[in-house]
């Protein structure tokens, strides 16, 4: 193999990838927690809804989960314009990331729920609890409980997968690193330095969230 | 030049389909075959081997699919080798399915009762013989609903090799948008044509795991 790496030019271009980290950083941010709170919303109409609330629901989750991601952006990105809705950039990144993740946090929660015996919430209201007392205590908080590992598991996954958002040019970490291999020609360089910064920001969450698990459910 | 979205155009998207299916099928082999391995690392009694197979597993999945394409795409054209996207996406793809398969299965595999492994090792049966005969053929039951849960996850992400090139459904799609300028129906189509794919499997898998359940 007669190659020298040269990670010096990529370096050098440090500027870009801090803007790219940032922006992957606030996207992953954003999208989990708007992803959550569609999740748990949706997750209870799967669950609790009326009989026609919970086929749209289950069509919404299907239809997102049974298709690629990079399509739904491409969908919302470059079809929507065409009825006359142009977003940008940003906008439908946060849309098509939020929509996806919300279908599979409903489908993760909604096995929390489902979790709950239907005895515990009868408990709740024989003790005088009200209708959003009950949700809040006795199902949506040991529900998410029991679902934790496959819930942040998918957070995690899913700020990777912001990473597909480069290809309508969002300047997030992966697409800088597109903009400095274009610059350099370190292709190879560059994207061992995108994946290592990936790499320990995944980490990160991890060690996050079962930090936060302690946190949150030390008590139960 | 622009012209209309045709039934030709339909026809081609359809054809497409089939290289979706290719890539998917390759990377199912190739990533079972290390799947098997890290599987069979994860679940043995020697902790090197676990520690290094839950190290792979956190590595692969640690990284986006679109960085190891990448990698493997560059990567193994400075190592000399000038290789077609397709053979870069299955190299990318097969690591990206081992850690996943790897991880599914070794669950499969440590949910056997350790008594299981016990009576193969007290008939004197070595660490792959109590895999091959008493093991395997117990976890697979246990395995295969998350196993085609986990192809779904496939068959929609080698979507991303049309970002290496590789003509397959979404590629095709954009080359159908740049020649008719109709994003919108053109996507939609892909997309419909990705859920024709997905959806049975997505079904099947369903009723694997409520059979299962029942079986118990």
């Amino acid at each position: 193999m007669a190659y020298t790496f040269q990670f010096r030019d990529v370096l050098a271009q440090q500027d870009a990838i801090v803007n790219g980290l940032v922006l992957t950083l606030e996207l992953s941010a954003g999208i989990i927690a708007l992803g959550f709170a569609i999740g748990i919303l949706v997750a209870a109409v799967l669950v609790y809804g009326k009989p026609w609330a919970r086929k749209a629901a289950a069509v919404y989750v299907e239809m997102i989960r049974n298709t690629p991601l990079i399509v739904q952006l491409f969908l919302i990105f470059f079809g929507l314009p065409s009825l006359g809705l142009k977003l940008d950039v940003i906008t439908a990144s946060v849309l098509a990331l939020t929509i996806n993740l919300g279908a599979y946090t409903a489908e993760i929660v909604r096995a929390g729920f489902e979790s709950i015996p239907k005895s515990q919430i009868e408990a709740g209201i024989s003790l005088g609890l009200t209708g959003p007392q009950v949700f809040r205590h006795v199902v949506l908080l040991p529900a998410l409980k029991n679902v934790y590992p496959s819930l942040t598991s998918q957070f995690v996954l899913m700020m990777l997968a912001t990473s597909v958002v480069s290809q309508i040019s969002a300047a997030e970490l992966f697409h800088a690193g597109s903009i400095i291999q274009s610059r350099t020609f370190r292709d190879f360089e560059v994207y061992t330095v995108i994946a290592v910064l990936y790499l320990c920001l995944s980490l990160l969450m991890r060690v996050g969230f079962s930090a936060c698990y302690r946190l949150f459910f030390r008590k139960s | 030049m622009i012209r209309e979205l045709s039934g030709t155009d339909m026809l081609y998207l359809i054809g497409a389909m089939r290289w979706t299916v290719f890539l998917t099928f390759l990377a199912l082999s190739g990533g079972g075959a290390i799947g098997l391995l890290i599987a069979a690392c994860g679940a043995s009694t020697r902790a090197t081997l676990r520690y290094l197979a839950r190290g792979y597993v956190v590595f692969v999945q640690g990284i986006p699919l679109l960085v190891w394409l990448f990698i493997f795409y560059f990567g193994l054209s400075i190592m000399g080798y000038n290789l077609p996207p397709w053979i870069a996406a299955t190299i990318g793809f097969s690591v990206y399915a081992s850690a996943f398969l790897g991880e599914i299965w070794r669950g499969a595999l440590i949910s056997i009762p350790r008594t299981q492994w016990e009576a193969g090792l007290s008939i004197g049966l070595t660490y792959i013989e109590q895999l091959r005969h008493v093991i395997i053929p117990q976890a697979v039951r246990v395995a295969i609903p998350p196993t085609v849960g986990f192809i779904v996850q496939l068959i929609k992400n080698t979507s991303l090799a049309a970002v290496i090139g590789f003509v397959e459904l979404t590629r095709e799609g954009q080359l159908t948008t740049a020649a008719t300028f109709q994003p919108f129906a053109v996507y939609l189509i892909v997309a419909a044509l990705y859920f024709s794919l997905c959806y049975p499997l997505t079904r099947y898998s369903r009723i694997l795991e409520r059979q299962r359940r029942v079986a118990r």
